[in-house]
């Protein structure tokens, strides 16, 4: 059996889990590749119109999925515990995928972490082992294996973005979430194009999370959503160490209207971006916006006084 | 000591029982919010964020204008989708604004939990008393059930009134009545004495008239100023209207895990907010062999939206036609006419053709 990893979403989040647990498992995998236009347009095509442009990214990479494998990982998250809940997309796209797809013949895998039962991830993926036909142990045993490889892999990032904190040089901290940032076509052009100007772009999602949500409260207090949580507490962390703020969000992303807002009107002793993405835009529109901010942030450091 | 003006936005008629909780159980003064018109709208997206959704919009117009009429402190509920944040950024922006208000802003509360409930309520005033508001929160609740029923019978029967007009006069006074309620007695007295003049009215049904089910999101399907009045539209036109979702329905937790079974082909997952309610009733209307579904909500609502996929299938599976509408700041009249006008054209020639 070879099971399908759409690259989108939590894939960004999780990808070294899944990998390893299944690799543990000895179960063979597939992941769609870093998104396209044809996947994007796909997507497009097959969600509902007003749907935000990463849920869109996501069915357009489950949809190359369909045939190329035998079942699709496509899991269902409504709750972080004491970090908060999540956008109601994570709630629903299990559902979602399945009422989109119900004519072709594909095959979900899904595993699900819900408020009802607290033991949360463990306890979803033996059972996801289990419908695998894995026992109990081994699946158990490839569980806590991936999550040690998954915290490596995160404590890893930290080190490097803590590390870029303490370069010199322009610093922007760049609030997305990880699905978008991470995507080849919704945020990885913004980050070569800030590298090409020179500019060192720190992630604010590579936070570590405890920490991060702990300092959210200094911006925000009632904020319900995991994700934003971590992302609000990295400014409060960091923006003492980076020159400016860009927040980049995909239309309409239900969460980041709301939070980005606040977060516009709360911060106001740095220079701050709010980018929304839609899937539309031309490169040139982006860039001249980039530009202008790393111009105002140069003229903030006073770097052009050698200039003029 | 200044007295408290308390206020809380719109939503359809319940702010006759909310002002009888807040007056008689919390022992403040309660503004109601001015009408929702085109100003309050206007004034709302002017200060919100673009792409929020539009009962943000519409709460936030609320608030402005229910200041100007001299309210001093703004109450905000919590909620399950993105509901639960509005409170903190309404009061953001209105402090930007530089209005200078008590906002009580109650999202951390928890039916569960009627500790945290009463903080909040202590928090609007820290001299209420318990045994005030034991005693009208009953009523207020049997009260919201009442006016529910009501407008239930309302909603199927109001398209065929001999004399336009006649079923609405009769409501209103029922409102009027109502608010001088203080105990379920005198409730149960002005209900019944409503139920019969209701059932007075002359009806004109036809043989088989047309049976549309409304579903959709919580603050849009019962902010009728919000969705464009289409149940109005839809009345004019001679048509049954069935609306489950309202307050009473809403907070029955019972009929949950009953809507959850049900669905089970369409949904495995509870896919959060109303959107459980909105697959269910929808089943429920297409097995009932309605002549269509109405699906409304604001722009971006993401629940509401999560649900269509589901609902279009449901729509194939049954053979039940649904018009979905989106509600945006911008939506025009004439649009929205037009399409109602088509879809039901499309149900009278359906039923010409069995």
């Amino acid at each position: 059996m070879i099971i399908g990893i759409p690259r989108a979403f939590l894939y960004h989040r999780y990808s070294t889990l899944w990998k390893t647990f299944f690799e543990e498992l000895g179960i063979e995998y597939v992941i769609s590749p870093a998104t396209t236009r044809e996947i994007m347009s796909q997507g497009m095509a097959c969600a509902i119109d007003e749907a935000c442009l990463s849920s869109k990214v996501y069915i357009g990479h489950v949809e190359w999925l369909i045939d190329r494998c035998d079942k699709i990982l496509v899991p269902r998250i409504s709750y972080y515990g004491p970090h908060g809940t999540v956008c109601t997309k994570f709630q629903a796209i299990y559902d979602v995928v399945r009422n989109t797809f119900r004519s072709r013949s594909a095959e979900f895998l899904d595993y699900n972490i819900d408020t009802q039962t607290p033991e949360g991830e463990p306890k979803a993926f033996l059972k996801l082992g289990k419908s695998l036909g894995r026992r109990t142990s081994s699946s158990m045993r490839a569980y806590l294996v991936a999550r040690q490889a998954l915290k490596a892999d995160e404590l890893m990032e930290q080190r490097l973005q803590e590390k870029q904190l303490d370069e010199p040089g322009i610093k922007v901290l760049v609030v997305s979430h990880r699905y978008n940032i991470y995507d080849k076509f919704i945020g990885e052009p913004i980050l070569q194009d800030l590298r090409r100007m020179g500019v060192v772009p720190v992630l604010a999602d590579a936070v570590n999370r405890q920490e991060a949500v702990n300092a959210a409260a200094e911006i925000s207090g009632t904020l319900p959503w995991a994700f934003n949580k971590e992302l609000v507490g990295a400014m409060a962390l960091w923006k003492e160490r980076v020159d400016g703020i860009m927040l980049v969000s995909t239309f309409p992303c239900g969460p980041d209207s709301l939070v980005n807002e606040i977060v516009v009107r709360r911060i106001d002793d740095i220079p701050i971006l709010n980018l929304v993405i839609d899937g539309q835009e031309g490169s040139a529109g982006l860039e001249t916006r980039l530009e202008s901010f790393i111009d105002v942030i140069k003229f903030k450091r006073d770097d052009y006084s050698a200039e003029v | 000591m200044q007295k408290y003006k308390v206020s809380f936005p719109h939503i359809a008629n319940y702010w006759v029982p909310m002002k009888i909780l807040f007056s008689e159980g919390l022992d403040v003064e309660y503004v109601v919010p001015p009408p929702i018109t085109k100003r309050t709208l206007d004034l709302g997206s002017r200060y919100s964020p673009d792409y929020v959704c539009a009962p943000f919009k519409y709460c936030l117009g609320n608030y402005i204008e229910t200041m100007e009429a001299g309210a001093n402190t703004l109450v905000q509920a919590g909620g399950v989708c993105r509901l639960g944040y509005y409170g903190e950024l309404h009061e953001q922006i209105l402090r930007d604004l530089g209005y200078e208000v008590r906002f009580v802003n109650m999202a951390r509360a928890r039916f569960s939990k009627p500790l945290i409930i009463y903080n909040h309520f202590r928090e609007i005033n820290p001299h209420m008393s318990v045994k005030r508001i034991a005693r009208i929160l009953p009523v207020v609740l049997k009260m919201v059930e009442c006016m529910d029923e009501i407008e239930d019978y309302m909603r199927k029967n109001i398209g065929f009134e001999v004399q336009n007009g006649s079923l609405a006069a009769v409501y209103e006074e029922f409102l009027t009545d109502i608010s001088q309620v203080r105990t379920k007695r005198e409730l149960r007295r002005a209900y019944n004495r409503c139920k019969k003049r209701l059932r007075r009215v002359p009806l004109n049904v036809p043989q088989h008239p047309l049976r549309v089910g409304i579903v959709g999101e919580y603050y849009t399907i019962m902010e009728p100023f919000s969705n464009h009045y289409i149940e109005r539209e839809l009345a004019r036109m001679g048509v049954i209207i069935d609306r489950w979702m309202n307050i009473t329905n809403s907070l029955r937790p019972s009929r949950k895990r009953d809507i959850r079974n049900r669905i089970k082909p369409y949904a495995k997952y509870h896919m959060g907010a109303t959107s459980m309610y909105t697959i269910g009733k929808a089943l429920e209307f297409a097995k009932r062999k309605y002549d269509g579904i109405i699906h409304v909500k604001s722009f971006g609502c993401t629940p509401e939206m999560d649900a269509m996929p589901a609902l279009q299938n449901i729509s194939s599976d049954h053979k039940i036609p649904i018009l979905y509408f989106s509600f945006d700041t911008q939506t025009s009249d004439t649009g929205i006419q037009t399409r109602l006008e088509a879809f039901y054209d499309m149900m009278i020639m359906r039923n010409e053709a069995k």
